[in-house]
């Protein structure tokens, strides 16, 4: 099958690949782009560990395919610290230890950066729902919730 | 060490960041899928549709005519003349003369692009005769029931047995008949569980290279890469030596990472093009279906108790089924299910049952979830009849230090009691409960385990200490292990790395399992340490001139023993690294063998749930998990072991379970319907970690992984009874069950 030619911007970078036209989004980044921050899990859109924004949204990299993301804006969990100063969220769960493998732990943080850009003083329920779409199978989600809400009240803290 | 010796420590039980926890949280970990290599090749797997059929027929040649396609592997591309265990594992590994469960692997393929090699799969002709299959326990061990394998029972199984009956267990003591006229009450149940999947996030992945010259090396997501080294090398027919496997982090494996599925595959693959390395990935169905998970089981119990609680006999007998090769935990079922309890008589009875499934591995304590849902609902059910409280009864009947346990050995030091008495303190215990609400309390044991265990560690010119371990880091262990190493060496502990390293860096190491890695390696780690202290205090000695007897370690530094010594100024590590290579050469110290004095972990968890009368869904409003830990060296770390354990019991009380069709396909192979708990399902996790020191470790741990992913499943059939007053024996309790519970106790 030819592949086809596709211009996009990820994480504020424009790239170029050429893409299968059966291949995900997921396959592009992690295969063409060698950004691996992003994980499959299910492939199904279940488990969440390709999160990834596109154009704002939030989205499962493994549902879109490649050759969508032509002209689009991408941010991937790569893009999310700034330089060395990571991202509150990042900073917060490695001092609540919200990851134990740490697989799941790209596609959450991508997910709860969306949620607090929508939401910044989220209930405990509102965080437990909006992750809902993303597995962990480790943590049993009791230090990840904390170490969202502590990170939104920072954030709420410092602006 | 002693329960009253417990010391104030410089740096363990304090939580430092984790060392792995920059690369986590950026993305840059590097996964098993995370890596490529030059000229690296894509491989796939051709699955058997059918739950039992005979392979008549495998026509690779339009798949090998397609372009792209750089190899083919069958059955036939294997050695010959395996028996036993490397038998087992090479046929789940590759099908030989018949598929056996849905999702067997039947052929594999190499290819240049994972989509050229997916199109290669499909290309394969395969002609099957489909042969009856049975897929449930309970089915498989009747007399009549379709026979997975001739001959594969081993000597434990008595003439007469059905045929898919594979191995036997027969234990006990005292008189249990005698024991049951003593109780006031008797009561005897059937109990079922599902199988379930471990459920990690990062689904298998390798990349595997092998030469002609049979040197090959391979990168893995594994819990252990001595195993992957062995299994592949038995399957394969390879000199173990001279394969070289390095781990990559992993995504999770609660036991189901510590075998062989298709590994080999991709070194035959390898071998078959020419030496180029061929990266396998599976699919998420593909591991639902076709990797390892628990078995499912089918339990009577019979216990005897007097009025006033005291067990006076008990009668086990456990029928487990854990796919088409032998090896079901039926025996730690039975071990573990009445360890909790100082019972004279005690009787025990397993078969481990053949059926048309995939080959059952090690999850998180196995067997002894099924076995306490089974003794420790039970027992609820008879405190409600007598009217007694679950607590009381438990910590009349706890197994102490000195009591013979259950399953025959004499326990050492355990911490069954204090965990009873911080659990019945809790206030969780006192919370009040509503309508449709009620509370369930349960124990749970696992033995814990040491293993072969081989560490190295190296002090580097600036006086930092860096530790070679062989057991991958699955939820905190490099940091647990840096605390210790610091703690004993006297140094900060940013001062210490602790790498995970490949197979030809170290002596053989069991994996990451049997909540092992923080006892075994960090017990090793503190040996070697101890050894390079010794070291520097000898070029310390050397350099002052007196006897290395007369030189102690203390915070950092060598200094004389005491006044007699000598008059001088300490000698930090740092100055004694620096000049090492003038004082004889590098400081090392390392540590292999069988870490000796492994300490169990009880714990007791208490779960209120509400109970919808109208769809039958539960909901946990409160959990509670309480565990010895013996010494909690990152209690984070121990925490969140704790509340993963929990949730997976969640999950396996509730909602998981594997689903097989009328036609032995299995119903549910991805997320959607296999359905995990989601953080939406559940409060936060309530955990306090008792510390009953274990005397066999430097710093008392015991192993905190397993136990608690046992207790969930009773406590929550518990809780449901007390809500609603319908005794739930068969897991997983969904909505669907629950109501039809309800709607038949109205009737």
């Amino acid at each position: 099958m030819s592949k086809i030619h596709v211009t996009t911007v990820v994480n504020g970078d424009e790239v170029e690949f050429l893409a299968d036209p059966r291949e995900t989004l997921l396959d592009c980044l992690r295969d063409h782009l060698g950004l691996t921050g992003s994980k499959e899990g299910c492939g199904t859109g279940d488990c969440g560990a390709c999160s990834v924004t596109v154009d704002g949204v939030l989205i499962s990299s493994c549902l879109m395919l490649g050759v969508e993301a032509q002209g689009k804006k991408i941010e991937t969990i790569e893009g999310m610290a700034n330089g060395e100063e990571l991202h509150p969220l990042q900073r917060k769960f490695i001092e609540h230890a919200a990851l134990q493998c740490g697989f799941c732990t790209p596609g959450i943080l991508v997910a709860a950066k969306a949620l607090l850009e929508k939401n910044p003083d989220p209930t405990e329920t509102e965080v437990r729902y909006w992750l809902a779409g993303n597995l962990c199978r480790c943590t049993g989600y009791d230090k990840i919730i904390r170490a969202v809400m502590d990170a939104a009240s920072e954030m709420r803290g410092a602006a | 060490m002693p329960k009253d010796e417990i010391k104030d420590f410089r740096l363990v039980g304090t939580r430092p960041n984790r060392p792995d926890g920059l690369d986590k949280v950026t993305g840059r970990a590097r996964y098993g899928a995370d890596i490529t290599a030059p000229g690296m090749l894509w491989g796939a797997v051709l699955r058997s549709p059918h739950a039992h059929a005979k392979i008549l027929k495998i026509d690779t040649s339009k798949a090998e005519a397609l372009s792209g396609v750089k190899a083919v592997v069958t059955r036939a591309d294997f050695p010959t003349g395996l028996t036993g265990e490397d038998w087992n594992l090479q046929e789940n590994t590759m099908a030989g003369e018949k598929a056996l469960y849905d999702g067997h692997a039947i052929a594999a393929v190499a290819a240049t692009s994972s989509q050229i090699a997916q199109e290669a799969v499909r290309l394969i002709e395969v002609e099957y005769e489909v042969l009856p299959h049975v897929t449930d326990v309970d089915d498989a061990i009747k007399p009549d029931a379709p026979v997975i394998r001739e001959g594969a029972a081993d000597a434990t199984v008595p003439e007469g047995m059905p045929p898919n009956v594979v191995k036997y267990f027969e234990f006990g003591r005292g008189d249990v008949d005698a024991g049951f006229k003593d109780a006031d009450l008797v009561m005897e149940r059937t109990y079922k569980t599902e199988a379930t999947h471990q459920g990690y996030i990062e689904p298998h992945a390798c990349l595997g290279q092998l030469g002609a010259d049979g040197k090959g090396e391979m990168w893995v997501c594994t819990q252990g890469q001595w195993y992957i080294r062995q299994m592949c090398s038995a399957v394969l027919g390879l000199n173990a030596a001279q394969l070289r496997v390095t781990p990559s982090e992993i995504g999770g494996g609660f036991g189901g990472k510590t075998t062989i599925f298709m590994e080999p595959l991709s070194l035959a693959l390898s071998q078959k093009a020419g030496g180029r390395p061929v990266k396998i990935v599976m699919s998420r169905s593909e591991v639902l279906r076709a990797t390892g998970p628990t078995a499912s089981a089918s339990m009577d119990v019979k216990i005897g108790m007097t009025k006033d609680g005291k067990l006076t006999a008990a009668r086990a007998e456990f029928r487990m089924q854990g796919g088409a090769f032998p090896g079901a935990p039926v025996d730690m079922a039975l071990y573990c299910c009445l360890a909790p309890y100082k019972i004279d008589n005690v009787e025990h009875i397993g078969y481990d049952v053949l059926a048309n499934r995939p080959k059952c591995a090690a999850y998180r304590a196995p067997g002894s979830p099924m076995g306490a849902f089974a003794v420790e609902s039970l027992i609820d059910e008879m405190c409600r009849k007598l009217d007694l409280d679950p607590m009381d009864v438990r910590l009349k009947n706890a197994v102490r230090e000195g009591d013979q346990a259950s399953y025959g050995p004499t326990f050492g030091s355990i911490g069954l009691a204090e965990v009873l008495e911080a659990t019945a303190k809790h206030p969780n215990l006192s919370a009040p409960l509503g309508p449709n609400q009620g509370r369930g309390v349960a124990s749970g044991y696992w033995f814990n385990h040491s293993g072969e265990t081989s560490v190295s560690l190296a002090i580097s010119e600036d006086g930092n200490a860096q530790v070679s371990v062989g057991t991958p880091d699955i939820g905190g262990s490099r940091a647990s292990i840096a605390l210790m190493v610091a703690e004993t060496l006297g140094i900060a502990y940013e001062d210490v790395r602790v790498n995970v390293v490949e197979t030809g860096s170290l002596g053989v190491n069991e994996p990451t399992h049997g909540s092992r890695a923080t006892f075994a390696s960090g017990k090793a780690a503190t040996v070697a340490a101890r050894a390079a202290i010794k070291e520097m205090c000898r070029r310390a000695a050397n350099e002052w001139g007196i006897d290395e007897e007369a030189v102690e370690w203390v915070e950092g530094a060598a200094q004389p023993a005491g006044p007699n010594a000598g008059e001088f100024p300490p000698m930090s590590i740092k100055e004694i690294a620096k000049n090492m290579g003038k004082t004889g050469g590098p400081i090392s110290g390392h540590h292999e063998s069988v870490p000796e004095g492994v300490g169990a972990s009880f714990g007791c968890h208490v779960v209120d749930v509400e109970v919808d009368p109208e769809t039958g869904h539960t909901k946990i409003l409160r959990y509670l998990v309480v565990q010895d830990a013996g010494r909690a060296i990152h209690p984070s770390y121990v925490e969140g072991q704790y509340q993963g354990g929990a949730v997976q019991g969640i999950g396996w009380a509730l909602n998981e379970e594997y689903v097989y069709g009328d036609d032995g396909r299995l119903q549910n192979p991805i997320f959607l319907d296999y359905r995990m708990p989601v953080a939406s399902d559940l409060p936060m996790i309530d955990t306090q970690i008792v510390e009953v020191p274990n005397p066999g470790h430097p710093f008392g741990v015991r192993g905190v992984g397993e136990t608690g992913i046992t207790p969930p499943l009773p406590a929550i059939a518990n809780a449901i009874q007390g809500a609603t007053g319908v005794r739930m024996s068969h897991l997983p309790m969904t909505p669907t069950k629950v109501l039809a519970a309800l709607k038949a106790s109205q009737e």
